[in-house]
């Protein structure tokens, strides 16, 4: 008989599978706590980001866009003065080209809107509505009468809030009044054609939507612009986006991302990040101690049998070895069974769940108050990646101190 | 009692390296918890003061459907005389309680190269100091001082936006009480800087009694603003306004919660995000103690065995057990508060911050850094569920010691 012969994985890992259910209410336990550890990463993560997606979804369709083009000045100061010619041939030939999917060009100036009973500061959209909608605008969000036809339509669109706040209704006629570029305050009858809802309180009582030509005309600015609207690809990877209108635009024009738009938005992504990979480990940390001590107790019940496999030969490294794939084992069941049971709590709620009662406080942080959970890949694979790896650095000292036992001694051992 | 207690301290020292990684756990989660916690307290506290007292006070009594529709026709008819009786019952019930008398309206703010929508307050110039820290945010200029002159304060992007400062005029326009076209000119006074986008960007205000005579208002305002010293004390406020409400017919008396049903419904979707977070470590805890407890039971079988022989009852071996997890418990809920105790000390003198929160903070009305509560609650609350659990998770161990039988039991290996 060698001593030096290398015990077959296979036998090590059947030894192992055999040790860790020897005591199994204490594996049971372990699994149940491993198990609750996952699912609450995996849930929790998923509620996060669901409530971060939707919130950065909704602020894109807000601002809208991907990309705009402004006056340098207009955001610090959005006035009439600082406008936008329109674009010229070689940006129009950009916008109509790939990344590009659409755009839109916009008037966004402050306004006073009354009717017989009230009036309002508003946001006066001066809008081309085909395009609004390739943008995003949703035509269902139109709960009653029409959205605009067209850039010359002389309707106006209110939020349904604001007809509230008017105590106007559908067809009435309102004013609206602005600044022209000479300072002086234009003012025109407008007849409500059609009312939206939106996905946040505010905005319906912030925006009125009227064609773009008609607002244009109103303000006497000619055929000039407070901004340019670009979408095109996906939202959360728009550097190329960002660089083809940039270079198209030329000198003397503001281009930004909404990343930089919304400068709230862009962080919550990067704090999302950090918190998922926070939660993460701490809920691991928590259920590393519960980890260590299990090993430990498995190791120390059975120094005598260590140490009886020592002496028939078995060498430190397979007990080792061995020691591990138990830990490794426990790891993967639970992880298993923490999967399964995060994926069957997420899926039943996967329509969205109604958070109505707390609206108003979602809205504070700019979200709305149904929430879809949103299960990543990426978020599953560093749950997973964290439990098994550092789970196993957790077991490695348990696991290395089982395999330094000298023989004699560990027999010896009561 | 004290032999039992001897026993209890002896046994949990048998095995030193589990008793400690199970301390541990609960020393982790404990330091956790408590420095969470007073965070999350610490800033609902400030969320709620600095959200009260930019603006809106404690309480307000309004026009019955003011609050939803905020118009200037929606008005109480001689506000000074109601704001006088408030202030009188409240000297009386609350002293240092804090009353002004306001109007609101939209208009149209002109200087020489702008036009801008804002919102226009009238306040009392003497008053409004009293239940607002606006006032004292003026950085150029003075705020308000004569009731019935012609000036303003404006916010400074508004000041900005319109392109003008101390000195200079701007014309009013709006819709007066009668409905009639009501406009003025003012000159501005004082610029503030409030922190807030909201109302840097569109807020201003001008005497109440400038107010009332520009917009044909007479004696009638929108609104009263009480504010009191301690947030704890407002339902006594909001029964004393009832009072003085009472003897006026309809007005509606609304508190902090009613004004901003947003800000209370924040704290209630974190506070619930964050017991979900925390109920879990707590529960990882307790099963970790579990574990611990069941194998302690389970490897002294023969022992138990041998004293129940020896004619103790189960129920004190099950409080030996209940006892040895208790004195593990304290241990871990000591070193565990202590440490978090220190750590939110450190964070209550020099503020907590990560990247970004500035950022985040200023939606909340809260400043860039963030401040732990240190009240004995916000402390003790975590570490006293932890321990709680870690108790109810030996229950299960403890318990099995009353079907232990004795003969078996010494024969265990």
């Amino acid at each position: 008989m060698s001593r030096n012969r290398a015990v077959p994985l296979a036998v090590v890992s059947r030894l192992a599978w055999r040790y860790l259910w020897r005591n199994y209410r204490r594996t049971l336990i372990m699994l149940l706590a491993i198990a609750t550890g996952v699912w609450a990463m995996i849930f929790m993560t998923a509620l996060m980001r669901g409530m971060v997606d939707q919130m950065i979804l909704d602020g894109i369709d807000a601002l809208p866009g991907y990309v705009q083009i402004h006056h340098p000045a207009y955001r610090d100061d959005p006035n009439i003065e600082n406008s936008l010619a329109p674009p010229g041939p070689k940006l129009r030939k950009a916008l109509d080209s790939t990344p590009v999917e659409s755009w839109a060009p916009r008037v966004k100036l402050p306004a006073m809107i009354s009717s017989e009973r009230n009036d309002r500061g508003v946001t006066l959209l001066g809008v081309d509505p085909a395009r609004e909608i390739e943008l995003g605008f949703d035509p269902a969000s139109i709960v009653a009468g029409r959205f605009l036809e067209g850039p010359q339509d002389q309707g106006l669109v209110v939020g349904r809030r604001m007809l509230e706040r008017l105590e106007t209704d559908l067809g009435k006629r309102v004013v609206v009044m602005s600044q022209t570029p000479d300072n002086d305050i234009a003012d025109r009858g407008f007849r409500i054609v059609g009312v939206f809802k939106g996905d946040l309180a505010s905005q319906e009582e912030q925006w009125i939507y009227a064609g773009l030509r008609t607002t244009q005309e109103l303000l006497g600015m000619g055929d000039r612009l407070s901004e340019i609207a670009v979408t095109g690809g996906d939202y959360r990877d728009n550097e190329a986006l960002l660089a083809h209108v940039r270079g198209a635009a030329g000198d003397g024009v503001e281009v930004l991302a909404w990343t930089e738009l919304n400068s709230y938005l862009g962080l919550m992504l990067g704090v999302m990040d950090g918190f998922v990979l926070v939660w993460i480990i701490v809920i691991f940390m928590a259920l590393s101690f519960g980890l260590a001590n299990t090993l430990m107790m498995a190791v120390f019940e059975r120094i005598r049998e260590i140490g009886l496999m020592q002496a028939l030969g078995m060498k430190p490294a397979a007990i080792l070895l061995q020691i591990l794939l138990e830990s490794l084992m426990l790891l993967v069941l639970g992880l298993l069974l923490g999967n399964a049971l995060a994926i069957a709590s997420i899926l039943p709620i996967r329509g969205g769940v109604d958070l109505s009662v707390v609206a108003e406080g979602f809205e504070m942080m700019g979200a709305s108050s149904t929430l879809y959970p949103a299960l990543k890949t990426q978020d599953l694979v560093l749950a997973n990646a964290v439990v098994i790896v550092l789970g196993i650095l957790t077991s490695l000292l348990p696991a290395w101190r089982a395999s330094r036992y000298r023989p004699v001694e560990a027999i010896a051992k009561t | 009692m004290r032999l039992i207690l001897r026993m209890a301290w002896r046994n949990i020292w048998r095995h030193r390296r589990r008793t400690w990684l199970t301390v541990t756990a609960m020393v982790f989660s404990n330091v956790l918890l408590v420095f969470m916690i007073s965070l999350q307290f610490g800033s609902y506290d400030m969320m709620i003061a600095n959200t009260l007292q930019t603006f809106s006070g404690h309480l307000q009594l309004q026009a019955p459907g003011y609050q939803d529709n905020p118009r200037l026709r929606t008005s109480i008819p001689a506000i000074a005389e109601l704001a006088d009786e408030l202030r009188q019952a409240l000297a009386r019930d609350l002293p240092g309680s804090r009353v002004a008398q306001r109007a609101a309206a939209f208009a149209l703010a002109s200087s020489e190269q702008r036009s801008l929508g804002i919102q226009l307050i009238g306040v009392q110039p003497a008053a409004e100091p009293g239940v607002s820290t606006l006032p004292g945010l003026v950085k150029t200029g003075r705020f308000l001082e004569h009731p019935d002159a012609a000036e303003i304060v404006i916010g400074s992007v508004l000041a900005r936006n319109l392109k003008v400062s101390v000195g200079n005029e701007i014309t009013l326009l709006g819709s007066g009480y009668d409905g009639s076209f009501a406009a003025g000119v003012v000159e501005v006074v004082g610029v503030f800087d409030a922190g807030s986008a909201d109302m840097d960007r569109g807020f201003a205000e001008v005497p109440l009694g400038y107010f009332q005579a520009t917009f044909a208002m007479g004696d009638r305002g929108n609104s009263v603003a009480v504010a009191v010293d301690d947030l704890a004390r407002v339902p006594e406020a909001v029964a004393t306004a009832r009072e003085v409400a009472a003897g006026r017919g309809q007005l509606a008396v609304l508190d902090w919660n009613a004004l901003h049903p947003g800000l209370r419904q924040a704290i209630q979707a974190d506070l619930s995000s964050g017991w979900f977070m925390y109920g879990v470590l707590i529960v990882l805890v307790a099963f970790s103690v579990l574990n611990t407890q069941l194998m302690s039971v389970m490897e002294r079988t023969r022992e138990f065995g041998m004293i129940s022989a020896l004619g103790v009852r189960p129920r004190r071996l099950a409080s030996l057990v209940m006892l040895e997890t208790g004195l593990m418990a304290l241990i871990g809920l000591a070193l565990g508060l202590l440490m978090g105790w220190l750590v939110a000390l450190y964070f209550n003198v020099h503020g907590f911050s990560y990247p970004g929160m500035a950022e985040v903070a200023e939606r909340f009305n809260l400043p860039g850094e963030m401040y732990p509560s240190l009240t004995v609650g916000a402390l003790l609350l975590g570490p006293s569920v932890v321990f709680a659990f870690c108790l109810l998770a030996a229950v299960y161990p403890a318990l099995r010691l009353f079907r232990l039988r004795p003969v078996e039991a010494m024969r265990a290996p």
